[in-house]
């Protein structure tokens, strides 16, 4: 893929997190059994008519104003299209008035990445394909369930500013954080309450014209989204390589095979007949309204991410995974208690994977005091840490129950010079090795001492001893 | 049936909750009438006779509990075969819907339900109210009850021939391009189309839904106040519906006209060099003496020209069929009414849609789709919708000046059965005069006024600006008077 | 209101087909004839707005100028299921039963 960039642009649907449908009081529930969430708007039934949910128009606010848009004046249309599960046989949709207008995201190393518009409009009923293994082209028949049916879906269109795989999956994540911090959506991928489209194209590096895109649908996780983008644009990249163009397509992802598909071709695309949705009536938010949402609005992650790098002093980047999980109140809190900002952002990442449970911030601080102040071990403060996780309570009463008490200096160099004499060969690497080299032969003595004492000894006092006997830290190449 | 201007309706109720007859005797009278008349003119879809018998002894034995069932009380109503009724087959004569139950009611049918009538039928159209004569039903033609060798109008043709032919003193309509009116015209019965969002569309299977309304037929301009009365007001269920209680009708009836100014559209009335052509001489001699009436009774009456309004059929041929193309996209085969078993869904679709729609439906269908789809849109369905503007700045420069206005509601009165089938164009013209109040939204009415040179009835059309049916109606009541009281 | 020469071209016999797909509607060779003939006529009378200078005109899509119609995110009883599968043509595990369905949706 040398000398060509790639060009990425998404299209990101989130259902939005109301108790009723955009345009009915049917429920807006995932699962159910099938057809039980469902009134005469929601089915189509002749002579039902629309009615717009206040709270989705609120929701769908709140994501413009997270995302920088402009609010504005919208209007509804109908994109007429036939598919059993589109009841009506058209989508109410917006479409050249949505209610967000440009706006932007930024990613958490800072870089902006363009927002063209997020509008408002209702998801389908849910096909189920029977026989053929569930592939649709083999199918015996479908069975359509309309619980979804008009479920509020704001549809967030990127601009093409996305160059790499990596930076749509940020891009993704990102989005999904502001959507579930602001309380838009549950942004959960896996049961499609967020779902992206993909558009990529490649060009020679230097041209500024975009080249023809395709995009790819079906992708159903932030893996197969950074899959799917670097297959399309290797198979672009091959193509005109090969002296071939690029024929714009819609293409369907295969989670299986790793592949896009061929779904149509831009001739076969449909012609939508968009026109304005008669039954419904211009939505023009007032500026009290508009304010009145501002500032009901929770901090977003950018500004929780700038709190607690601000806190912790390090870069908001580091500061991205605790920000992810939620944990970045407690982090701030303990820290604010006097906790040492590292080890409480080494905790976080490695052992608050699943939440905080029981954990305070005032036992969170005393823990890593504990941990700094010697008294535990890193290892011995991790058990201590899950107890605090799983039911709470006081660090040093935990600690006491386990009997952790810090290992004496001296007991531990006694352990280090016996391992050292049994291990010659072993010692001689450590010494005469490389920095990865002694990295190794650390991790192996470190290792070893951690056995014998059952991890009552401090991994970083093994550590000490081992390049005082050495003589020096490693020799640099 | 003579009622004097009292009303039918009115006395009917009256007398109902007064205990001085029943509400079965009220209904056993008119499925006899029905029954001595109906094959001839095939009015109904259904006549729901059992129920309504059922309904009337419910409301008997709560009037004789001491309960007043309402201000319709017993009073039998035709329902277009277009509102939903739960329970009730509903198929706005279309083989698409042919058995379809719906699973709710119209909030029309809420409304008269709350005032005690009873719903005695459900009468027969113009498959989705496309068309001008009720003989593009699925079910066969409804006649003319005043002449069975001529149509009744439509598409609400049988509501209109169910109360001309006394088979109900009141019925619903639905009216798009003038499709309440124009068969109330040819019928001889007074028929209104309210202001756009006066009276709820929910439970109405849409036809073009930035003009559709239902609204009353009855005998007597009275009646049909009293029937407006109960079915307007907002529905939180409709998000065109105006935020507004009903209006008081029949309180204003008695006022008459003195000092209302009202302008004769010059466009629509035959005479004058800027009229269309095609308005009888006929037509046009009533309208003038309805003028006249009204001049007689205190109104200030002069010709004006509303210029757009001739574009009106037009804009009106784009827009409704668009709008029903994305509408009866719906009727897929998918989950009610008809199917056809093909191998896959999109033959499915087709063949259902195929077999299950008539050509005039399937002509606007592709009307419809052609108005907007790509590369037509601008030409055909967003010229229509700028032409809907200049056509709504018309009419308020003319209300500027005028109070009401004053039009025939159709060119000509009612024609031979299949005079007009072969040719579409034809057939639209008979809309020409109603059309300009639905692309406006604003409320208009037929009332009967003497006979055309055949002996069969004219129709002059009211015009008033929105929400403004009191003054409407006023003028209504001036002129039946003036054409000899109520329905005869 | 002598019609005037359209702007666009006038309505073909592959625009009606096209139409007809996109409608899910089909015709037979004699249907396409005569559809074609009564759209064309239709359309060459709408032609008449081709006359007017609708420049700076704005559309009207609604007659009424209402803004802002909401309801209350509350869940309001819907439909008997039931009630609604006993009139679909198909069903299956209380879902709509449909033949095969050959594409994606869009
Ligand atoms: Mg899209
Ligand atoms: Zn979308």
């Amino acid at each position: 893929m040398e000398g060509w960039e790639t060009v990425i642009g998404l299209e990101v649907h989130a259902e939005l997190a109301t108790a009723t449908k955009l345009f009915s009081g049917a429920r807006n529930e995932f699962g159910g059994d099938p057809n039980t969430h469902i009134d005469p708007v929601s089915l189509g039934l002749p002579g039902s008519l629309p009615v717009l949910n206040e709270k989705a128009v609120e929701l769908a606010i709140r994501v413009g104003l997270a995302l920088n848009c402009r609010v504005q004046p919208s209007e509804f249309a109908r994109k007429n299209y036939f598919y059993p599960d589109m009841p009506k046989g058209f989508q109410i949709s917006q479409y050249d008035q949505p209610i967000n207008g440009e706006g932007w995201l930024e990613l958490p190393d800072g870089r902006r990445i363009g927002i063209e518009r997020a509008h408002l409009e209702e998801d389908t009923g849910k096909s189920t394909h029977v026989g053929g293994g569930g592939r649709i082209h083999e199918a015996n028949y479908s069975l359509v369930d309309y619980n979804r049916a008009g479920v509020p879906l704001i549809e967030i269109v990127g601009m093409p500013d996305l160059r790499c795989a990596e930076d749509a999956r940020a891009y993704v994540a990102e989005l999904r954080a502001i959507l579930v911090a602001i309380g838009a959506s549950d942004g959960k991928m896996e049961e499609g309450s967020m779902r992206v489209d993909c558009n990529v194209s490649v060009r020679p590096v230097g041209v500024e014209e975009l080249g023809t895109r395709c995009e790819v649908k079906n992708i159903n996780s932030l893996r197969s989204l950074g899959r799917a983008i670097e297959y399309e644009a290797r198979r672009q990249v091959d193509l005109l390589t090969s002296g071939r163009r690029i024929e714009q397509q819609t293409r369907h992802w295969n989670e299986e095979d790793g592949r896009t598909h061929k779904l149509r071709s831009k001739e076969e695309a449909f012609d939508y007949r968009y026109f304005p949705e008669p039954d419904l009536v211009p939505v023009v938010p007032s500026q009290e309204w508009i304010d009145e949402i501002r500032s009901a609005m929770p901090m977003l992650p950018r500004e929780r991410r700038s709190r607690l790098a601000g806190a912790a002093g390090v870069q908001t980047g580091a500061a991205a995974l605790t920000v992810e999980r939620g944990l970045d109140d407690l982090a701030v809190d303990s820290i604010g208690r006097g906790a040492d900002a590292a080890r409480v952002l080494v905790h976080i990442e490695n052992n608050l994977a699943d939440g905080h449970g029981a954990l305070t911030a005032d036992s969170f601080a005393a823990l890593v005091a504990m941990e700094t102040g010697r008294d535990l071990t890193a290892t011995q403060a991790k058990t201590v840490l899950a107890d605090l996780v799983e039911s709470g309570g006081d660090p040093a009463a935990i600690a006491a129950t386990h009997g952790f008490e810090a290992m004496d200096t001296s007991l531990i160099e006694e352990l280090v010079d016996d391992l050292i004499a049994r291990h010659p060969d072993d010692w001689a690497a450590f010494v005469d090795g490389d920095e990865k080299e002694r990295k190794k032969k650390s991790g192996f003595f470190v290792g070893q001492i951690m056995k014998s004492t059952r991890g009552q000894a401090d991994g970083r006092v093994v550590n000490q001893i081992l390049d005082r006997r050495a003589g020096g830290p490693a020799r640099q190449d | 049936m003579s009622t004097g201007a009292g009303g039918m309706a009115l006395a009917m109720a009256a007398a109902v909750r007064s205990g001085e007859r029943s509400a079965r005797s009220v209904v056993e009278e008119h499925l006899a009438v029905i029954a001595g008349r109906e094959d001839e003119i095939h009015a109904f879809n259904l006549v729901a006779g059992d129920a309504a018998l059922e309904r009337a002894d419910l409301l008997d034995r709560s009037i004789g509990a001491g309960d007043d069932p309402g201000p319709l009380a017993g009073v039998p109503v035709a329902l277009k075969d277009n509102m939903c009724v739960r329970g009730v087959p509903t198929t706005c004569s279309s083989r698409i819907l042919e058995g379809w139950r719906p699973p709710y009611d119209a909030t029309v049918v809420e409304h008269l339900s709350a005032a005690g009538a009873v719903v005695i039928g459900k009468t027969n159209m113009d498959e989705f109210a496309m068309g001008s004569s009720t003989e593009n039903s699925a079910f066969g033609i409804t006649r003319n009850p005043l002449d069975a060798t001529r149509v009744p109008g439509g598409s609400s043709g049988g509501s209109a021939a169910a109360v001309a032919a006394g088979f109900a003193p009141l019925a619903l309509g639905s009216d798009t391009g003038g499709s309440i009116r124009q068969p109330a015209a040819l019928c001889g019965v007074v028929g209104v189309k309210p202001t756009y969002g006066a009276v709820s569309r929910y439970g109405l299977v849409a036809f073009a839904s930035s003009l559709d309304q239902i609204g009353p037929f009855a005998t007597s301009v009275a009646d049909a106040a009293l029937l407006l009365e109960v079915i307007a007001g907002h529905d939180p269920l409709d998000s065109t519906s105006i935020p507004a209680a009903a209006p008081d009708l029949l309180g204003v009836l008695g006022r008459g006209v003195e000092g209302l100014r009202i302008g004769i559209i010059e466009e629509l009335s035959g005479s004058g060099p800027r009229s269309l052509e095609g308005i009888a001489p006929d037509v046009q001699a009533r309208l003038a003496e309805a003028a006249a009436a009204l001049e007689a009774a205190g109104a200030t009456v002069e010709q004006t020209s509303v210029p757009f309004t001739v574009y009106g059929l037009s804009a009106y041929y784009v827009i409704a069929p668009a709008e029903a193309s994305s509408n009866l996209a719906r009727y897929d085969g998918v989950r009610y009414g008809l199917r056809v078993e093909a191998g896959n869904a999109v033959d499915m679709n087709t063949a259902t849609r195929t077999a299950g729609f008539g050509d005039e439906v399937k002509r606007r269908i592709m009307l419809g789709t052609y108005a907007l789809s790509a590369g037509y849109y601008d030409a055909y369905y967003g010229k229509s919708q700028k032409v809907r503007t200049l056509i709504i700045e018309d009419f308020l420069r003319a209300y500027e000046s005028y109070d009401l206005l004053l039009s025939p509601t159709a060119p000509t009165t009612a024609f031979p059965i299949g005079a007009k089938t072969a040719d579409p164009m034809l057939m639209y013209l008979n809309d020409v005069c109603t059309i300009p109040s639905n692309l406006a939204g604003h409320p208009s009415m037929s009332v009967p006024f003497g006979v055309g040179d055949d002996g069969m009835p004219v129709g002059v059309q009211v015009l008033a600006p929105a929400n403004s049916e009191p003054t409407m109606f006023r003028a209504a009541a001036v002129l039946e008077a003036a054409a000899g009281g109520g329905a005869s | 209101m002598a019609p005037d020469p359209p702007e666009v071209a006038r309505i073909s016999r592959d625009d009606v087909t096209h139409v007809a797909l996109l409608a899910r509607l089909s015709l037979s060779d004699d249907e396409l004839d005569e559809f074609t003939g009564q759209l064309a006529a239709v359309l060459d009378h709408a032609a008449d707005l081709d006359a007017l200078d609708l420049d700076g005109v704005e559309p009207t899509a609604h007659p009424l100028p209402l803004r802002n119609v909401f309801r209350a995110d509350v869940p309001v009883a819907g439909v008997d299921r039931d009630e609604v599968l006993a009139a679909a043509p198909a069903v299956e595990e209380h879902r709509f039963k449909v033949p095969p369905v050959l594409g994606e949706s869009p």
